[in-house]
């Protein structure tokens, strides 16, 4: 695990969500492991939209962590989320393109998906405000 | 008509939040709810909390409450008639919530009929005139079968709390 992460995974309300990250070279993987507190309609059942669309946004910033060294955590200017399906009662992954990395704002893509890469249940794409560095 | 509406609604408000468990696990609560808006609130928790040293709520926490909220003014929207599945949302973050302070989501049913809902929403710490964030949502209308919204009410209703009794406090969360 990238050391880079650390101050996203203290987090209390990352670490609330149990969302961690598998780390391949600079491949990044997001794991929202399920809960049945993540339920936010169980006739159906579905995943509540609110949960998805926050574990997006910290996977888009947990991306930006790895790419560069930050001197605080990024912060969302604005998401956009399209729900592609319901969000059934097991693990969600997902994984975040940096679409461009400016010096102050980045744009990033995210796709989300269950069972099937191909069958993705949300996209998120978004500006975050990000503040490099510059010590090191 | 619309004394029909609001009466339907009132007796389906407390299973707006208590049947959903991810809302409860916010700690949310349904503030009012009309024919076509809907108030909820995410009170400030340190388990919600996304950065240690600022104390700041997580942006995560408001994302989920403006979700939650938009989809009840789309539900309202409709009279409580039917169901809906958000197809997009899109939030704009204007500035952190203040520390301490609990997040309100006022969200009003901008056109809900036919295929779809169209939402708006703001939210904010206490003033209303200094959103921390806004969102525009839209919704496909899905039909609730009768039988569900029986079995969700047999299953939640009798030990749920009448709106007006919900008090402030984040009760209910956690676990």
């Amino acid at each position: 695990m990238s050391e880079h992460l650390i101050p996203l995974l203290s987090s209390p309300y990352v670490k609330r969500l149990g969302v961690r990250f598998d780390d391949h070279g600079d491949e990044l993987t997001g794991i929202l492991p399920y809960d049945d507190t993540l339920v936010g309609n169980p006739l159906i059942p579905a995943l509540h939209g609110g949960a998805i669309g926050a574990f997006m946004e910290i996977t888009a910033s947990a991306a930006l962590m790895a790419a560069s060294r930050l001197a605080a955590l990024p912060k969302p200017i604005d998401v956009a989320v399209d729900y592609l399906r319901p969000g059934r009662p097991s693990d969600v992954f997902a994984r975040a393109m940096i679409t461009r990395q400016g010096s102050r704002v980045a744009n990033v893509r995210v796709d989300a998906w269950q069972e099937r890469r191909q069958a993705l249940i949300a996209t998120l794409h978004g500006h975050f405000l990000i503040k490099p560095d510059d010590a090191s | 008509m619309s004394e029909d509406i609001q009466a339907h609604l009132d007796s389906l408000a407390p299973l707006l939040v208590a049947g959903s468990p991810h809302a409860v696990a916010l700690g949310m609560e349904l503030v009012s709810i009309a024919p076509d808006r809907a108030v909820m609130r995410a009170p400030y928790r340190d388990d919600l909390i996304g950065d240690s040293e600022t104390g700041i709520l997580h942006g995560g926490v408001v994302t989920a409450l403006l979700d939650h909220a938009c989809g009840v003014a789309a539900f309202a929207g409709l009279g409580g008639q039917a169901g809906t599945a958000t197809l997009d949302l899109r939030l704009d973050y204007m500035r952190p919530a203040e520390p301490g302070r609990d997040v309100i989501a006022e969200a009003r049913a901008i056109k809900a009929s036919g295929l779809f809902a169209f939402v708006n929403a703001i939210a904010h710490d206490g003033d209303p005139d200094d959103p921390v964030a806004t969102a525009t949502a839209a919704f496909m209308i899905t039909r609730v079968s009768q039988e569900a919204a029986e079995r969700a009410k047999a299953k939640i209703g009798e030990s749920a709390t009448p709106i007006s009794d919900i008090s402030i406090t984040g009760s209910g969360a956690g676990s």
